[in-house]
């Protein structure tokens, strides 16, 4: 699953008879700084966010499981809303005993 | 698989079901010498790991489906270990 934020909604009338009153909206991607990565992309909405948001989305095959109706043509769907993003860089513990020489 | 380093984690009240309950971490996939390679992404922990940690990423979803929820989760990426060791063949990577 990756980060993206909410940019925007897509109308599609004319629509895969499964994608019927699914919501599609936009998403950019974004980086574990929430900065803009890649190109965005529509994605299917199954919890309900909204203009603004920072969400994660999943991706591929699993994305269509999201769905109650699972067999549809979809490769991306918004999974969840993101309260907080805690970063906690501090390398890799016990590095030198994991990797050895190698490390 | 993929070998990663956990960088933080991800706090999301509103999330599809099958997340609930477990933790979404944010991990950094490093190479087989630790360095940092490719971007981060989120991932379902299932052994309680921790910044700091080396762990296994399972990215592909049937194995997600399978330890963790009914047949039907839109899991797509999961961490199924915490890594001791690591011992790299160097001639062998070589040749």
């Amino acid at each position: 699953m990756k980060l993206a934020k909410v940019i925007g909604t897509v109308v599609a009338t004319k629509k895969s008879e499964k994608l019927q009153n699914l919501a599609i909206l936009m998403i950019q991607p974004l980086d574990k700084k929430l900065q803009p990565v890649g190109e965005a992309i529509a994605a299917v909405d199954v919890v309900q966010a909204g203009p603004g948001e920072i969400v994660y989305y999943t991706l591929a095959r699993e994305a269509a499981f999201a769905l109650p109706e699972p067999d549809v043509p979809v490769d991306a769907a918004i999974t969840g809303i993101v309260d907080r993003v805690q970063l906690e860089d501090k390398g890799i513990n016990d590095r030198q005993r994991i990797f050895g020489k190698n490390g | 698989m993929k070998l990663a380093r956990v960088i933080g984690n991800v706090v999301a009240s509103r999330k599809h079901d099958c997340f609930r309950g477990h933790k979404i971490l944010m991990v950094q996939p490093v190479d087989e010498y630790g360095e940092d390679s490719g971007p981060s992404f989120l991932s379902c922990d299932t052994v309680n790991a921790g910044p700091g940690d080396l762990v296994l990423v399972q990215q592909e979803g049937n194995t997600a489906r399978e330890l963790l929820g009914t047949r039907q989760d839109p899991f797509h990426s999961v961490i199924v270990g915490i890594v001791d060791a690591v011992a790299i063949d160097r001639e062998g990577k070589k040749n």
